[in-house]
C-alpha cells in the first residue's frame, strides 16, 4: 500500500512540478493560467497520496532520484507546447482510468474520487488542444506529431499490472481524439520502462536539484 | 452567536464577497468541532480558510473546538448555496450551472468560454457577445 501511494503520489508531485516550469512562459495567458492551474491539482493530489505513505514535505523534498517511483513519461522535459500537451494527453487519460476505478479501493477511495474530477478536466483540456495543433496549421501539425512521437515510448510503463485492464479503453480515447486530430498513431516501438523500480532518465535529477534546492539548503525552513 | 453564524462572517479569502458557508466548504458544526471539505485539493486558499476560521473560533471564545477536514464525499459545486450564488452573480461572477452561462452583468445567454483555466482554481474565462464584457464564470465541478 505504500509503494502504491509513492507511486500515486510521485506521478503528480514529479508532472505538477514540471508543469509549474511553464509559469510565465507559456505561450499565451490563458495557457499559462491553464498550465498552472493543472500544476496546483496535481501538487495539491500529491500531498494526499504522499501523506498515506508517511510526511509529505519529507518525501518531496527529502528523498534522492533513485527512491522516487513515478513513471518516465511525468519526468520528460518540456519542450515545445506541443511536447507538453502531448505528455498531457497521454497521461491524463490513463490517470482519469487509473483514478476512475480507484474509487472503490479502501485506502485510496476519498483521494481518488475527489482527484478523479480535477483530472478528467485535464485529460479534456489537452485533448482539445491535440485537436487544435493537428487540425492547426503546417507548422503546429508537425509538432503535434513529433511531441506525440517523444513521448509515444514512455506509454507501455502505465500500464502495468495493477492498470493493465485499463489499456482497451485508453487506446480508444486516444485513437478518437487523434482522428478528430487528422493524425495518426505514432508507430509502435519497444516501450522504455523502469521509473517505477527508480530507475529514472536523467531529466528526473535536474528537476529534482530545482524542486529540493531550498529545503535541502535551509533545512526546516518556513514561510 | 452559534458556531454556525460565527462561520457566516469568514470570507472566503480569493472571493471575499461569498463565506465559508455559502460556498459549502463547512460540512458540518458538532459540539467539538468544524467539519470542512476542501473545493479542490490544490486550491492555496485551503491553508488560508483553515486559519481564518480558526482566528473566528477563537476570538468568539471557541478556542476548545477542533476543524477536522474530510474528502469524502467530495465537494461539487451543487454544495453552494442559493444565497451564494446569488452573491456571486452580484458581484460580477456567474454562477455555476449545467446551463449556457449568462453574464452577470447584462444577463445575456449569448456568451463564449474563452478559457478553461481562470485567475483561480474554481473558474472559467467566459466574454459576453452582447455587452462584450468578459467575465469569470465558476466552473461546474
Amino acid at each position: 500500500m505504500r509503494e502504491r501511494a509513492l507511486r500515486l503520489g510521485d506521478d503528480s508531485l514529479i508532472l505538477g512540478q514540471r508543469l509549474s516550469e511553464w509559469c510565465g512562459h507559456a505561450p499565451m495567458l490563458e495557457v499559462d493560467l491553464a498550465l498552472s492551474n493543472i500544476a496546483l491539482d496535481l501538487v495539491g493530489q500529491a500531498t494526499l497520496f504522499l501523506g498515506l505513505a508517511g510526511n509529505a514535505d519529507e518525501l518531496a523534498f527529502h528523498r534522492d532520484v533513485l527512491d522516487f517511483k513515478n513513471c518516465l513519461l511525468v519526468e520528460q522535459p518540456n519542450g515545445d507546447f506541443a511536447q507538453t500537451v502531448a505528455r498531457q494527453f497521454l497521461f491524463s487519460n490513463w490517470q482519469e482510468l487509473m483514478l476512475r476505478e480507484l474509487c472503490d479501493s479502501k485506502e485510496f477511495g476519498a483521494i481518488a474520487a475527489k482527484s478523479v474530477k480535477e483530472v478528467a478536466y485535464h485529460a479534456r483540456y489537452a485533448s482539445e488542444w491535440v485537436v487544435r495543433l493537428g487540425d492547426g496549421t503546417e507548422e503546429s501539425r508537425a509538432r503535434m506529431v513529433a511531441g506525440l512521437d517523444w513521448m509515444w515510448r514512455f506509454v507501455d510503463e502505465l500500464f502495468d499490472d495493477e492498470t493493465a485492464g485499463l489499456r482497451g479503453e485508453w487506446d480508444a480515447r486516444i485513437d478518437a481524439a487523434l482522428m478528430e486530430a487528422g493524425l495518426d498513431r505514432p508507430k509502435a516501438r519497444r516501450g522504455i520502462k523502469g521509473g517505477r523500480d527508480g530507475h529514472h532518465s536523467e531529466h528526473l535529477g535536474h528537476l529534482l536539484s530545482e524542486m529540493q534546492f531550498l529545503p535541502r539548503a535551509y533545512p526546516g525552513a518556513v514561510w | 452567536m452559534s458556531v454556525l453564524d460565527i462561520l457566516r462572517g469568514v470570507p472566503d479569502p480569493e472571493i471575499p464577497v461569498v463565506s465559508v458557508v455559502d460556498l459549502g466548504i463547512v460540512r458540518d458544526v458538532r459540539d467539538d468541532a468544524v467539519v470542512i471539505t476542501p473545493t479542490y485539493t490544490g486550491c492555496p486558499a485551503t491553508l488560508a480558510i483553515e486559519k481564518s476560521i480558526r482566528e473566528a473560533l477563537d476570538a468568539s471564545g471557541h478556542a476548545d473546538m477542533r476543524i477536522e477536514t474530510v474528502l469524502s464525499p467530495p465537494w461539487s459545486t451543487d454544495w453552494i448555496s442559493e444565497e451564494g450564488r446569488e452573491k456571486l452573480r452580484a458581484y460580477g461572477i456567474a454562477p455555476p450551472s449545467r446551463h449556457q452561462a449568462r453574464c452577470p452583468h447584462c444577463g445575456s445567454a449569448h456568451t463564449e468560454e474563452v478559457s478553461r483555466f481562470g485567475s483561480t482554481p474554481c473558474k472559467a474565462l467566459h466574454r459576453c457577445l452582447d455587452c462584450a464584457e468578459p467575465f469569470d464564470r465558476f466552473k461546474c465541478h
